[in-house]
């Protein structure tokens, strides 16, 4: 994640230039096969390590997509406000849209609960199957969603785990994702984690309520977001107060219809 | 963070790389291919690679990892430079419509195989 000059004079590499959809076999022809100078005997794989994930991923798409599922991705540190904004969010989307949570948290069911109450049926998952509890993978999306009855469902959020970096990194299946940010974090954030912001659709900035009280350079917040991911919708909302929520509700209703009608 | 599971999946992929027509043989080497936007910290998946490897036929191999840097190109004017502060905006004419080509990998390119067992397991 760290970007710095040590990649200066290295060689580029084009992504366009990757062949993606050739897996090549090991047993595909001899001269993928090459002696190196070391005495080894070289095999060209060419794989991407999350080709796995990814092919999950679609899969989930799919079955979303037949059963008329928008899927929004909701990624934040701890504690930044992922699960108190889906309370809030849920109340006032219910009476249109029929909506069910996955919940990712390491070891306790106190989201759950809390997003239980909104009426909306809610899955909550171990997040330490795939090597950690850092992120939520599409394998473990899959297995959730089967205790749903997607047909009946029209929107579905994930609260992924509380983590600005691996989510980035694994597609889920989603239409789309979005990130919160707190005033009590560093307004640098977005500088730090740019994947995230890049990979997300829309930021929140969170506790707004807070900033009487805090040293917070809101408009220095928005503006590394906008570096990261220029002309990214902000909304500016308490999800304790509910301030701001109007816009970003909006917004949210426009995705789903835009998909499902 | 999630070196681990990372790890697990490299060893996955090299063992299936591996032509079955070589027999019981030991992977010496796996080149990795890793974009400086990739959320993987290459010290660690080095460590978890050394973990996860044991009793497979990768078993003390080393994890070789190039790093790519994040190349950009413009939508816009068609600039190409690469990004090593994150602003993800063209130098040229300010444009914020951007192509990242490199920078997102996360690839196992190939793998090597030891020559030497060959003649010790006879
Ligand atoms: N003042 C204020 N506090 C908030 C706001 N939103 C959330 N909080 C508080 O921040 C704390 C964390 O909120 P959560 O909603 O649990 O955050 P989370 O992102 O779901 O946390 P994890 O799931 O543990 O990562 C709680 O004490 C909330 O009451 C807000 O808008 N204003
Ligand atoms: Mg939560
Ligand atoms: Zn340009």
């Amino acid at each position: 994640m760290i970007l710095d000059n040590t990649a200066k004079g290295q060689k580029y590499y084009h992504h366009k230039d990757f062949p993606h959809n050739h897996h090549s076999h090991a047993d595909d022809s001899a001269s993928a096969i090459s002696v190196q100078k070391s005495g080894t005997r070289e095999i060209k794989v060419v794989r991407r390590v999350l080709d796995v994930n990814e092919k999950m991923a679609e899969e989930n798409r799919k079955l979303f997509a037949e059963n008329g599922v928008f899927v929004l991705n909701v990624m934040s540190s701890p504690g930044s406000g992922k699960t108190t904004t889906l309370e809030k969010t849920l109340a006032k989307i219910l009476p249109e849209y029929k909506s069910a949570v996955i919940v990712g948290d390491i070891c306790t069911t106190h989201d759950a609960d809390r997003l239980a109450i909104s009426g909306a049926p809610v899955v909550q998952i171990n997040t330490d199957e795939f090597g950690g509890d850092c992120h939520l993978a599409a394998h473990v999306i899959d297995k959730a969603a089967g205790g749903l009855d997607l047909a009946d469902i029209d929107l579905l959020i994930v609260e992924n785990v509380g983590n600005l970096v691996c989510p980035a990194e694994f597609d889920i299946g989603e239409d789309s994702r979005v990130v919160i940010l707190s005033v009590t974090e560093g307004e640098d954030k977005p500088a730090k984690y740019p994947l995230m912001f890049r990979e997300c659709e829309a930021a929140l900035l969170n506790k707004i309520d807070l900033l009487p009280y805090l040293d917070y350079d809101k408009d220095k917040a928005v503006e590394y977001i906008h570096q990261v991911h220029p002309d990214m919708p902000v909304f500016e909302i308490s999800a304790r107060t509910e301030e701001g929520f109007e816009p970003w509700i909006e917004w949210l209703h426009k995705k789903i219809k835009e998909k499902i009608g | 963070m999630h070196e681990m599971g990372i790890a697990l999946q490299i060893v996955d992929i090299a063992t299936a790389s591996i032509p079955p027509n070589l027999g019981d043989v030991r992977v010496a080497k796996v080149n990795l291919k890793v974009g400086k936007l990739a959320a993987v910290v290459p010290d660690s998946l080095r460590f978890c690679f050394s973990v996860a490897t044991k009793d497979t036929p990768l078993d003390g191999a080393e994890l070789v990892i190039e790093e790519l840097p994040v190349l950009a190109r413009c939508k816009e004017c068609s600039t190409q430079w690469t990004i090593t502060n994150p602003v993800f905006q063209c130098q040229t004419c300010n444009s914020g419509s951007l192509e990242i080509l490199s920078g997102r990998e996360l690839d196992i390119e190939s793998i090597e195989i030891a020559e030497e067992d060959k003649n010790d397991s006879g």
